[in-house]
């Protein structure tokens, strides 16, 4: 093993490694915010892959009809509950306004061949129909039993996940499929050759996360999604509704997986069924935080991305084994190091 | 007269088969201050829950105009309701100044200018929270939390703010603080409705009262008349406690 196979495999690490904590930061934002383990955040992902690689290929785009279905079944579900709270029913223009907005977009992505649009056009518009797509499955999904258990949340996500799968093999078929790269070349330091994908990853969710950073630190929205993870009571008691902060953390989870899946797809062939596996990954990062921090969750997430590089390097049959047998010895660190009690409430 | 601000009727709250609450009634008027007072465990702060919405119930509320069953704790806070609840419910994690802006977050709409000047009346009435602005919430002292819990409720400028226990562990000189606050705010045309363990205090700056024991409303009065009802005055404010105490010495 020389030099240049250890940067590249660093280089392939850090590049997954990136993906994984973008995934854990999400997977961290919604359990604090509604306590729900978003297991199909990686629909997100491969969902957003598969949509670019239709477009490209020129096959159809059929992941409006999905967002179409579950923005009509929000408006049914909201005109119930207005009928059971006010006595008759009535609908309500959000309601009306998610529909439409499904609908156009279902009619652009059929009609309109998106093939020789550029990638950032196809990056956009594939984000125009995937955080909607999160912020309708938790309305439909979770919003009903948002008070439950966490482990009645966790079998529903659990459920949500193996439809979405499902879905996907409709929508998208079961072959797999790649993007082409966003930019040609790469950038050459010293002997290391940095691949443009790499870059764009890097940079990309480098960005992210400050944009992360800045809107909960700085932006009041932000500090309210803060405080509904922090105390629920409270949050609700000057007024932050949470149903709006359970719907802007899965629209933010949205917003963060279907980025993944854009910048992954050039890198790794994506099946309709992949997301789970690359977000478990992120899961684990997120384990690693100990589900409250975000810069130890993303540390582990980066360190997940060098172990599972460098096991393929070593032992590639082995390599999803390793990298979650990994979690063991943090799960026992953190059983042994856990102090119990928890503040009020 | 008019109606009053807030008209609580027939309340009743259960916790599975347990009622800890059975038909309370009560009233607040614009610009009074009404105490609840009563025992541990009488079911004081399961009514300003229920009021608020915290809880459901059975009964009428009617806030302001609005007359509901079981409201939603949204609709309270949008008409002008502010509850410091018992266990405070502050933003453990989160700056004193950062509390304080989200207290204010149903006017999230508002420059942030006007924000700002919100927060600087509060700070001239919380002198002692704008020293400690920056300090995340978890590390103030048991006092300093009860400021801030008091002062986060008044960023949401409400037309009627219930405190549950307001004084609960303060300094004797501390407490005469919190109550000269809560005058004040009176004075600003806030009505409030107060629980207190401290019955003689809430029964000096009331204008009503009323005593719960057992889930209802034993008694009710102005407070200058229950401040001189010789049951109150064995049961909540400790001078038979004292007189057998002088007689058996
Ligand atoms: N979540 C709950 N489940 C079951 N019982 C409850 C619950 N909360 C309160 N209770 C019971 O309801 C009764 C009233 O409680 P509540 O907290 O309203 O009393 P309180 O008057 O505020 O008492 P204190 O002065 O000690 O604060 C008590 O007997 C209490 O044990
Ligand atoms: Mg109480």
């Amino acid at each position: 093993m020389n030099f240049q196979i250890v940067m590249l495999l660093g280089q392939d690490g850090l590049t997954n490694g990136a993906i994984y904590a973008l995934l854990a930061l999400s997977i961290l934002l919604v359990f604090t915010v509604t306590r729900i383990l978003l297991i199909p955040q990686g629909e997100f992902v491969a969902f957003a892959a598969l949509t670019m690689a239709a477009m490209q290929g020129g096959t159809p785009v059929r992941l409006g009809w999905l967002l179409l279905a579950l923005a009509a079944a929000a408006m049914v579900m909201d005109i119930h509950a207005t009928w059971r709270r006010d006595g008759r029913p009535a609908v309500r223009r959000g309601s009306v306004l998610g529909v439409g907005y499904a609908a156009a977009l279902t009619v652009l992505t059929t009609l309109v061949p998106l093939g020789d649009a550029g990638v950032a056009v196809q990056a956009l518009v594939t984000m125009a129909l995937i955080v909607p797509l999160g912020l309708a499955l938790y309305r439909v999904f979770y919003q009903p039993i948002a008070a439950a258990h966490p482990l009645v949340l966790l079998i529903v996500s659990i459920a949500v996940h193996v439809v979405l799968v499902g879905v996907g093999l409709l929508m998208f078929g079961p072959e797999g499929a790649r993007t082409e790269p966003f930019s040609d070349g790469g950038l050459r330091l010293g002997m290391v050759m940095l691949n443009s994908q790499t870059l764009w990853v890097v940079a990309v969710s480098l960005g992210l996360i400050l944009g992360l950073y800045l809107f909960f630190e700085r932006s009041l929205y932000g500090k309210a999604l803060r405080a509904a993870a922090v105390n629920r009571l409270g949050a609700e008691l000057v007024g932050i509704s949470p149903e709006l902060a359970g719907k802007a953390s899965f629209a933010l989870a949205a917003l963060i997986g279907s980025l993944s899946g854009i910048l992954i797809a050039p890198i790794t062939t994506i099946y309709y069924d992949s997301g789970f596996i690359i977000s478990l990954k992120g899961f684990v990062g997120a384990i690693i935080g100990g589900l409250a921090s975000y810069p130890v969750a993303a540390l582990g997430a980066l360190l997940i991305g060098q172990a599972e590089s460098f096991s393929t390097f070593w032992a590639s049959s082995y390599k999803e084994v390793i990298v979650f047998t990994l979690i063991l010895p943090v799960l026992v660190w953190r059983s042994l190091s856990h102090h119990g009690a928890e503040d009020e409430e | 007269m008019s109606a009053p601000l807030l008209e609580v009727s027939d309340l009743c709250v259960s916790y599975g088969k347990i009622e800890a609450l059975s038909n309370a009634s009560l009233r607040v008027g614009e610009g009074q201050i009404v105490t609840v007072i009563g025992p541990n465990g009488a079911g004081k702060t399961t009514l300003l829950s229920a009021i608020m919405g915290v809880l459901p119930s059975r009964g009428r509320i009617r806030f302001h105009g609005h007359d509901q069953q079981s409201p939603a704790i949204q609709d309270m806070v949008a008409r002008g309701m502010s509850l410091v609840p018992e266990k405070r419910a502050l933003f453990a994690t989160m700056s004193v100044e950062d509390n304080l802006r989200l207290g204010g977050f149903r006017f999230h709409s508002r420059s942030r200018r006007e924000q700002d000047a919100a927060m600087e009346g509060l700070y001239a009435l919380f002198p002692r929270l704008k020293e400690r602005r920056g300090q995340m919430a978890a590390t103030l002292s048991g006092g300093e939390r009860q400021m801030l819990a008091l002062a986060r409720a008044l960023m949401g400028g409400p037309k009627l703010l219930m405190l549950d226990e307001p004084s609960l562990g303060l300094a004797p000189l501390i407490v005469r603080e919190v109550f000269r606050i809560i005058a004040e705010l009176r004075r600003k045309g806030v009505s409030i409705l107060l629980i207190e363990q401290n019955a003689w205090a809430a029964l000096r700056v009331a204008d009503y009262a009323y005593v719960l024991e057992l889930g209802r409303i034993a008694m009710e009065g102005p407070a200058s008349e229950l401040a001189h009802d010789p049951r109150v005055v064995a049961a909540y404010l400790g001078m038979a406690g004292k007189h057998q105490e002088m007689l058996a010495s």
